[in-house]
């Protein structure tokens, strides 16, 4: 089991009121999964994926990650554990402007301390990976937004994770492009990637082979593709 | 480290207008202090060069009261100051540094010293040893020096420098003629000048007086007839010469010591005391080196004012790079990275504002040396601390910039437009 959450509950402060976010919710995702959280915005999908990412811990509730219990880690740690095991593909894509696409997705090596020509040889194998073996030295505003996303994912996939975390990886694109990273997320899914994807789109969530739904901090139902195509 | 000076660089030079009119505080403070450090040691040199350029590299021992020289025309002869004699300067020729070593005698004169109506107003008289003019490097510029049969008897001969010659004699030749020392006849008999020209380049009132001390003129005669004139048994003066200028302090304080320890006098402030110009110099040089040193704080204010500038720009650039910060922090920098990256650009942009701090101040001294002929001096320690300074300044205004960026929620900071 990758993914293991248990009864977690998160609540924010506003004010003197205590807003409840996410209610007694429990998933569990198994290695090599493509799993998508779907629910429209204000149902507290942003704030599941906050903590799945390892970015956000909740106010009750028990979260493994790949067996070991995240929420005991300190701070550093859990940097360490956001560096190694967890990739983020986000909907703005977050690339540094004046930095090349090696350069981008070599950034998170160099923070795992892997020295200058391997850093270069493992980014650019993980452009190729995605595609983009053929743009390495571009910046991106060089790139259009479908090979920023893939940059982006290159970047995700650099320190080979234990999970690639896609927070509407598709919402900034065009239709086209946003088909070529769902054929892309396939890829990598059937190469054994476990993927959870955080989307508002139906459409978008059918490409995943599992579908969580969560309304109003709840999941509400869980169900295979096939069940979602019916 | 060093990916994070070329990221810097970079950040640096996507900004240049606004790097540049963040170092402009950094540049203009280390330029004032680059600028204030070359003159000062310009003037230092000069001192140090005008000393030097006396060429007699000469120390002058005698018998101080406290602070000030011992007054024989107020206090008489001291008692228990016995008068030197060969034995005790033979011991100080024998000191390592000691080229040579004379004894002489002399007072300032006020209107004593004539020739028919003319009068010296001040200037001085010396009653010295035969060796004198060699030792104090005179030439006899014309007539003759003191010989053996001056002392063995007691002729009342005289030797005088250009100024009281030109003072006593306007318009005539000295040579033979008769002055009155305290109503004594003396002969003139030769005509003496310092042997290297020294020419001290004079800035100011205090350089003036400086060099211009025992000014006046100056009228030679015999030890021998000294009595005549003022009585037996005066306290004598040493003068003794050494080889290198650095010398002359040591060999001034161990001659001190050679002749206190003869002394055995009631009063113990009453002492011999070595005047050496390069104690002098050093005494003029650190009271420039204070005065100056209030310009320096004054100059260090700008880069205060420079640091704080460098703070806000620093602030304005973490907001501006929330979004990086975030994304940067989310991917799996720790604080430590991120403190460490603006860090480093903080003190790229202040070392780079100090460098060309640097090269602004040399610029700035070579043309206030240019202006008012003094001489500068570039110091490269001052030169290199400069640039390390700016750099500490970085570290210590780029600290809470830094922080602030180090500290930022990754999730608010990835929202952040």
């Amino acid at each position: 089991m990758i993914l293991d959450l248990q009864h977690i509950y998160k609540d924010y402060q506003q004010e003197k009121l205590v807003v409840p976010v996410l209610k007694d919710v429990s998933l569990q995702v198994e290695e090599g999964e493509y799993v998508a959280i779907m629910g429209p915005s204000g149902s507290g999908k942003t704030t599941l994926m906050n903590i799945i990412g390892c970015l956000d811990r909740p106010t009750s509730g028990t979260f493994e990650l790949a067996g070991e219990n995240i929420l005991k880690y300190k701070d550093k740690d859990m940097s360490n554990v956001r560096l190694k095991s967890i990739g983020f593909v986000f909907q703005s894509f977050h690339l540094l402007p004046r930095q090349s696409a090696l350069d981008n997705v070599a950034l998170p090596l160099s923070y795992a301390g892997v020295k200058k020509k391997e850093r270069r040889e493992r980014a650019t194998r993980a452009l190729e990976r995605v595609g983009l073996g053929d743009r390495v030295s571009f910046k991106p505003t060089q790139l259009s937004g479908g090979q920023k996303q893939r940059v982006a994912i290159a970047r995700a996939m650099v320190n080979n994770p234990k999970i690639l975390l896609a927070d509407e990886p598709t919402g900034a694109l065009d239709q086209k492009s946003g088909k070529q990273i769902m054929e892309l997320f396939e890829t990598l899914n059937e190469e054994g990637v476990t993927i959870v994807m955080i989307t508002h789109d139906r459409a978008i969530a059918s490409h995943a082979k599992r579908v969580v739904n969560i309304i109003d901090g709840e999941i509400t139902e869980e169900g295979a593709k096939e069940v979602q195509d019916e | 480290m060093l990916e994070n000076i070329r990221l810097s660089f970079q950040g640096i030079w996507s900004h240049k207008m606004r790097s540049f009119l963040t170092m402009l505080g950094i540049i203009i403070g280390i330029a004032a202090i680059i600028a204030i450090v070359s003159t000062i040691k310009g003037t230092n040199e000069q001192i140090k060069q005008n000393l030097i350029g006396a060429g007699d590299n000469s120390v002058t021992v005698q018998l101080h009261q406290g602070e000030g020289a011992y007054e024989m025309d107020y206090n008489g002869i001291p008692d228990g100051v016995p008068v030197i004699t060969n034995d005790v300067l033979e011991q100080i020729r024998e000191i390592d540094v000691v080229k040579e070593a004379t004894l002489f005698v002399s007072r300032n004169t006020y209107n004593t010293i004539y020739h028919q109506s003319v009068g010296m107003s001040g200037g001085s008289l010396y009653g010295v040893d035969r060796e004198y003019f060699d030792v104090c490097n005179y030439l006899i510029r014309s007539g003759r020096g003191f010989d053996e049969k001056d002392y063995s008897q007691f002729r009342k001969v005289a030797i005088l420098d250009k100024e009281s010659a030109e003072t006593l004699f306007p318009g005539e030749d000295p040579m033979g003629k008769t002055i009155e020392i305290k109503q004594e006849p003396f002969v003139v008999i030769g005509i003496v000048e310092k042997s290297s020209k020294f020419e001290p380049v004079i800035n100011s009132m205090e350089d003036y007086q400086m060099y211009n001390q025992g000014g006046g003129g100056k009228v030679y005669v015999p030890s021998a007839v000294w009595p005549a004139l003022y009585g037996y048994d005066e306290p004598q003066k040493l003068v003794l010469t050494v080889n290198k200028t650095e010398d002359m302090t040591a060999a001034g304080k161990q001659s001190e010591e050679i002749l206190n320890s003869y002394l055995s006098v009631s009063d113990d402030t009453i002492q011999y005391k070595a005047i050496d110009l390069l104690k002098q110099a050093k005494d003029i040089q650190d009271l420039s080196q204070s005065t100056n040193s209030m310009l320096i704080w004054i100059a260090g204010i700008s880069l205060l004012v420079g640091g704080i500038g460098v703070m806000n720009i620093m602030l304005v650039s973490v907001t501006e790079r929330t979004q990086e910060i975030g994304l940067k922090k989310a991917i799996g920098a720790r604080k430590s990275k991120v403190l460490g990256q603006f860090l480093t650009e903080a003190a790229v942009l202040t070392s780079l504002g100090g460098l060309i701090g640097v090269i602004v101040g040399i610029i700035l001294a070579e043309v206030i040396s240019k202006l008012t002929g003094t001489l500068v001096a570039i110091s490269v320690p001052a030169a290199v601390g400069a640039v390390v300074f700016s750099m500490i300044i970085g570290i210590v205004f780029g600290l809470l910039p830094s922080y602030k960026a180090a500290n930022l929620n990754p999730i608010e900071a990835l929202r952040h437009e």
